[in-house]
């Protein structure tokens, strides 16, 4: 294999990866547009729907379509009964409340999956089978094909709900200012249901495709790991911030991982892209795509 | 009626019998085993399989056996999630109670290790932990049989050796290690490049960082590489992702060999078919077949006293907790011959772990011949002589396909005792004399 085509698959692998990371990174933006709370919990959502779908696939022998749809219904509504039980008595309060709820969410989580469904791996499997697709140079497996082609997808409609739909505009709204979107007649707390509703929708997609990648167990939850440098490089607030953030950092990690680390010994492909991040914020402190009051925590 | 005062009185006193209750057990006639666990956290999977094993294995003495020799074993866990911090909390927390300890994890052991023979409580890191303190005269309190990693590493070379024709086959081979970024995971680096220089292959240090779910950029230089046998060191996540990610690249899976913390259930399943044919190695065999898990089935499983599910008895993880327990068991008996039958101190249990010689006779008395080999272990070798084997997965189940495989003794011994110098002379030892040792 020569040097180009060992570029040209780092390249390719870090474009489909990049946007795997963009579809768990979209879960935390539409929660974040909508409702400007940060949610720590996001890689846990994605353990949930993993083992949802296990659960229906292996536990009932329900079709892997059936668990698909039980899985995302199960996720939706997660999503709504955790904005009605915890999230909703936090409205109004210190950003810091709903950070440190999200924490201990994750926590929570983390050791509700495997005490509800098992601590052991299970696999995922789905009927596309794990031949990789050869197109020379390249090969890509087809799972990675799949993950990126649903999170283009899904990063397009949510671009389109957002920027174009009634529904979408109000929810802009009331991330801008919760009193006015409220003075205007708009339901706050209707929306507030509907985006955690929506990062359920997406935590059940990423929990399918990261699931059939590394099999579900309570490790499913380190891929919201990659949330964090993705946003703040994209922008916490914005779709396509997502998937450049995500573009960026599967590149970044790989090209880091393929050449610099055989000589230091490892380590550089999670340290590359925080200098990234690091650089970047350094020129646009609210990330590429953000908006440019933001309130960190 | 006020029942609140009343509620909290209640409480108090719950909060104040509590440790008298602990003195109590501590004082009775009992052997303290304090369990190092990681039911939770990212590494359960591994954790939980083995918390079981050891936990059935002490309950079914208890029930059977009455104990040790009569003595009654006594178990308390800790949750250290596999945290270094948390494990040591635990070891603090316990230590005034235990005579021995085990860590369940490198960073742990490291820890312990200075902490040892102060407070008098042996450490047994069974096939992890510190290769140099293996070395009993550098390390009294500190006990990592029936292998190490070095020991590891050198009985893979000698059956890629075997499956190449010989070992003098391996000149100009090329064998990559693909391992986790940590002390554990780099622990056979130097044992695989002294083995490299020896025999004549090429190596390849490949690591990958912590904790390892995406790991393509890897695999991409491993298929350049085009390697004839790849070692895995991995751990947790990594383990999976590595064999499913070595399937994806269409490389053979029968040479690709795990260690032995890279060679159980939950590292294959997730790739499914495409594990097939993954080997690790071992130092004790998988599978519920042994006399000991009828014992188990019979005195737990059938009276509702087993510690997981019965179809998950003899997992991989499963049966190491169980070993581990038994041999902790047979240091004690080891002791008990000399000192009585009754709780020990920590320096005769240590006397115990150090004499330990374990039998094909014994093994078969307690149940388990054929799932380790005999073992002896020494003042100067903390390690003893055991031996590895290969296993393979078959899509349902591992087994071992290999003869017991002895490691390149006269290559890792010199090693880790110059190690052990080193170590030992950090921490401000002095070697001792083992012919005085009675």
């Amino acid at each position: 294999m020569g040097d180009w085509q060992f570029f040209a698959l780092l390249l390719s692998n870090g474009i489909l990866i990049g946007l795997m990371y963009s579809l768990i990174a979209l879960g935390f933006v539409l929660v974040y547009k909508a409702t400007d709370a940060i949610n720590f919990a996001q890689g846990e959502f994605v353990m949930i729907a993993g083992f949802v779908v296990v659960g229906f696939l292996i536990s009932y022998g329900a079709p892997l379509w059936l668990s698909l749809v039980a899985a995302l219904l199960a996720m939706i509504a997660f999503g709504f009964g955790l904005e009605r039980a915890m999230l909703r008595k936090l409205i109004g309060r210190p950003i810091i409340a709903v950070v440190m709820a999200t924490i201990g969410l994750a926590a929570v989580l983390r050791g509700l999956g495997p005490l509800l469904w098992g601590a052991d791996t299970k696999p995922l499997v789905l009927p596309i089978g794990d031949e990789p697709i050869l197109l020379e140079p390249l090969f890509i497996p087809p799972i990675q094909l799949v993950g990126a082609t649903v999170s283009l997808l899904f990063l397009g409609l949510f671009g389109w709900f957002f920027l174009k739909s009634r529904k979408g505009i109000a929810m802009r709204a009331v991330a801008d200012s919760q009193q006015v979107a409220m003075a205007m007649g708009i339901n706050v707390e209707r929306y507030f249901a509907l985006a955690w509703a929506m990062t359920g929708v997406v935590s059940a997609l990423g929990g399918v495709i990261w699931g059939n990648m590394l099999g579900v167990d309570v490790h499913l939850s380190l891929v919201g790991l990659k949330v964090f440098p993705v946003v703040i490089l994209g922008g916490l607030d914005s779709i396509p911030g997502a998937i450049v953030g995500g573009l960026i950092v599967g590149v970044v990690e790989n090209v880091a991982a393929g050449y610099i680390d055989p000589f230091v010994g490892g380590g550089t492909k999670d340290f590359a892209p925080y200098v990234v991040m690091i650089i970047a914020l350094m020129v646009r402190p609210y990330g590429i795509f953000g908006k440019q009051i933001i309130e960190r925590v | 009626m006020k029942t609140k005062p009343l509620l909290i009185a209640l409480l108090a006193v719950a909060v104040a019998a509590g440790p008298l209750a602990t003195l109590a057990l501590a004082q009775d006639k009992t052997i303290y085993v304090p369990l190092f666990v990681y039911r939770t956290g990212p590494y359960a999977p591994s954790g939980i399989p083995n918390a079981n094993g050891f936990n059935d294995y002490f309950n079914l003495l208890n029930e059977r056996d009455g104990g040790i020799n009569g003595v009654k074993i006594a178990i308390e866990e800790c949750e250290t999630q596999y945290d270094t911090k948390q494990g040591v909390e635990c070891y603090e927390r316990l230590k005034g109670k235990a005579t021995f300890v085990n860590p369940y994890s490198t960073g742990i052991t490291y820890q312990l290790i200075p902490k040892a023979p102060v407070d008098k409580v042996v450490a047994h890191s069974m096939g992890y932990g510190m290769t140099a303190s293996a070395d009993g005269r550098w390390f009294p309190w500190v006990f990592n049989f029936p292998m190490t990693y070095w020991s590891q590493a050198s009985a893979f070379i000698k059956y890629v050796g075997a499956q190449e024709g010989g070992i003098d086959k391996l000149k100009g081979k090329k064998i990559v290690h693909v391992y986790h970024n940590s002390p554990y995971g780099r622990e056979a680096n130097p044992t695989l490049e002294t083995l490299a220089r020896k025999y004549g292959f090429e190596l390849t240090l490949l690591a990958v960082d912590h904790p390892g779910q995406e790991q393509k950029s890897t695999w991409l230089q491993v298929r350049r590489i085009n390697p004839d046998w790849i070692y895995l060191s991995g751990w947790g996540v990594m383990n999976q992702v590595a064999v499913k990610e070595a399937a994806t690249i269409g490389y053979k899976m029968e040479r690709m060999v795990g260690n032995w913390w890279s060679g159980s259930e939950s590292d294959v399943v997730a790739a499914g078919d495409g594990a097939k044919g993954y080997k690790s190695m071992t130092f004790h065999a998988a599978g519920p077949g042994f006399k000991v898990h009828q014992d188990v089935f019979k005195l737990l499983y059938d009276k509702g006293k087993g510690a997981t599910k019965r179809e998950l008895v003899g997992e991989v993880y499963y049966n190491r907790g169980m070993i581990n327990a038994m041999l902790n068991i047979e240091s004690v008996r080891t002791a008990m011959v000399k000192y009585g039958n009754k709780p020990l101190t920590g320096e005769q249990v240590r006397w115990g772990f150090e004499n330990l010689n374990l039998t094909e006779q014994r093994l078969e008395q307690i149940g388990m011949k054929g799932m380790l080999q005999p073992l002896r272990v020494t003042c100067e070798n903390h390690e003893g002589n055991g031996k590895a084997a290969v296993q393979q997965w078959d899509g349902r189940k591992w087994t071992i396909i290999s003869d017991w495989i002895e490691p390149i003794r006269d290559v890792v011994r010199p090693n880790l005792e110059a190690a052990a110098v080193q170590e030992g002379g950090k921490l401000g030892y002095k070697m001792r004399d083992c012919s005085k040792e009675k």
